[in-house]
């Protein structure tokens, strides 16, 4: 290779061989400053674009395991530093950047980039609050996208643990920061969605610098955001952290711990609410019970209610009138009769025969008949002398006499 | 009294039921016995609720993440 032989020419394997030692000796680890343009990521996980300026331009590779680090995903126009080795590629006779790490250029190109995709996604509508859904009061199932180890998952479970227990979580662990976050993310929110098994999503992630959160700035995630019909909240970085998600997401809360506060219900105030539905329910009750307690007594002490007995008591009583009156006639009937008898007893005892034949008068009796006149006795026949002490039969002597009775 | 169609399941079916009753009772002229049927039912749900809330352990189900080409 050396000049100080005395060939005439180089074949083209040759002269490719010295300028590919050439300049990958002298250009091993140059940094570069550039726009990024024709930027293609391929299905094999390697990166193809160009990086140009004004007046020139450079292929670039950069390999599946060195983008990985690269925490945004890169865009054109966007303005770059790439820090790599120049190569030589024999069998195209072409020169490349093979690069080794990529950043923006600075703060205000993130800025600009930043600024760029809000713009273009708010005049899309992406940020309307017509297209915000509500977030449910009382959420059964939670999805939660983040990181499986992490502040994050850690603060969510215990605020839930705090709040409202009976609720189940369910988690899509995700990378959520450098290359390839993005698309995990905009995956789990996907397939929450194929699934329609959670009410809600909160996608978060704790703390970090601008590149740390740089994967919620993406253009994929937002769409993904977008597209979902579950409610999405996001609580991201801290409360001074904006990123594009938040702006999509149907609510965002300042960090992962401020999500899972906004979208659960406390559940102290629940079991003062239910106690206090007891006490009240049995207030209700007792009240009503009093209420029916209180119409029967005014029903009970009512007049019309008390009339019946009322005209029961005045019959009871007029009643109890004539019964009086009716007693105090018959007794006085019955004394004037018992009085009566007396006397007619006294009457009749004083013209009992007996008491005159006591006194020496003599009764005559002829054919068992008393004979009270002497004209009415038959001399001829015999008759009977009845003093008081002694029956006395009399046989007229004189036998031709005839009795007046045989004629 | 209206009956359900379905004896309330869920921690929110029961807290809306529980609801329902106690406006049911304040504002509806009902029949005694029926009252006192709606303010049992009132007063188990409650309870139940609370139970619930005691009893509740936080479950946490981690999902894989279905698409494999990342």
């Amino acid at each position: 290779m050396s000049k100080s032989t005395n060939k005439e020419y180089y074949s083209v394997s040759e002269i490719t061989l010295i300028v590919k030692e050439l300049l990958e000796s002298n250009l091993n680890d140059v940094t570069v400053i550039g726009e990024l343009s024709n930027f293609k990521p391929h299905s094999s996980g390697h990166w193809y674009f160009t990086l140009k300026d004004g007046s020139a331009q450079i292929s670039c590779t950069m390999w599946k395991g060195l983008n990985s680090y690269v925490f945004f995903t890169p865009q054109d126009g966007m303005k770059v530093i790439l820090r790599g080795r120049v190569t030589v590629y024999a069998p195209r006779g072409t020169y490349q950047l093979d690069v080794k790490s990529m950043q923006p250029a600075g703060a205000g190109d993130l800025q600009l980039a930043f600024e760029a995709l809000k713009n273009k996604l708010n005049s899309e509508g992406l940020f309307d609050e017509e297209n915000k859904v509500w977030i449910p009061q009382m959420p059964e199932r939670i999805g939660i996208i983040t990181a499986r180890e992490g502040a994050a998952i850690r603060d969510m479970y215990s605020v839930a643990k705090r709040r409202f227990p009976l609720v189940e979580l369910y988690l899509i662990p995700c990378q959520v920061q450098g290359a390839g976050a993005a698309e995990q993310i905009a995956a789990a929110l996907d397939q929450f969605n194929d699934e329609k098994n959670v009410d809600v999503i909160i996608l978060g992630r704790g703390g970090g610098s601008i590149e740390d959160l740089w994967c919620f700035n993406e253009e994929i995630v937002a769409r993904a955001i977008f597209r979902s019909e579950i409610p999405v909240i996001t609580g991201i970085g801290h409360e001074i952290d904006f990123t594009i998600a938040d702006f999509v997401a149907d609510l965002r809360a300042a960090t992962p711990t401020a999500a899972m506060e906004m979208v659960l219900p406390d559940q102290n105030e629940i079991i003062g609410e239910l106690e206090s539905k007891g006490t009240e329910l049995e207030k209700l009750i007792s009240d009503r019970l009093t209420e029916y307690n209180n119409r029967i007594s005014g029903i009970l002490s009512s007049r019309n209610f008390n009339r019946p007995v009322d005209t029961l008591r005045t019959y009871s009583q007029k009643l109890d009138y004539e019964n009086m009156k009716f007693t105090n006639l018959f007794d006085g009937a019955f004394e004037r009769i018992k009085t009566g008898t007396i006397h007619l007893t006294e009457k009749i005892y004083l013209h009992n025969p007996e008491r005159i034949i006591k006194k020496g008068f003599v009764l005559v009796k002829q054919a068992n008949k008393f004979v009270g006149r002497g004209s009415q006795l038959f001399p001829g026949d015999e008759f009977e002398l009845h003093f008081f002490d002694k029956k006395i039969n009399i046989l007229p002597n004189d036998k031709d006499k005839k009795s007046s009775r045989d004629v | 009294m209206t009956k359900t169609k379905n004896p309330p399941e869920t921690f929110r079916e029961k807290l809306s039921r529980l609801e329902a009753i106690s406006e049911k009772l304040e504002s509806e002229e009902m029949e005694i016995e029926d009252m006192i049927k709606v303010y049992e039912e009132g007063m188990n749900l409650s309870k139940e609720c609370l139970t619930m809330l005691k009893d509740a352990e936080l479950k946490i189900n981690e999902i894989k993440l279905n698409n494999t080409k990342i």
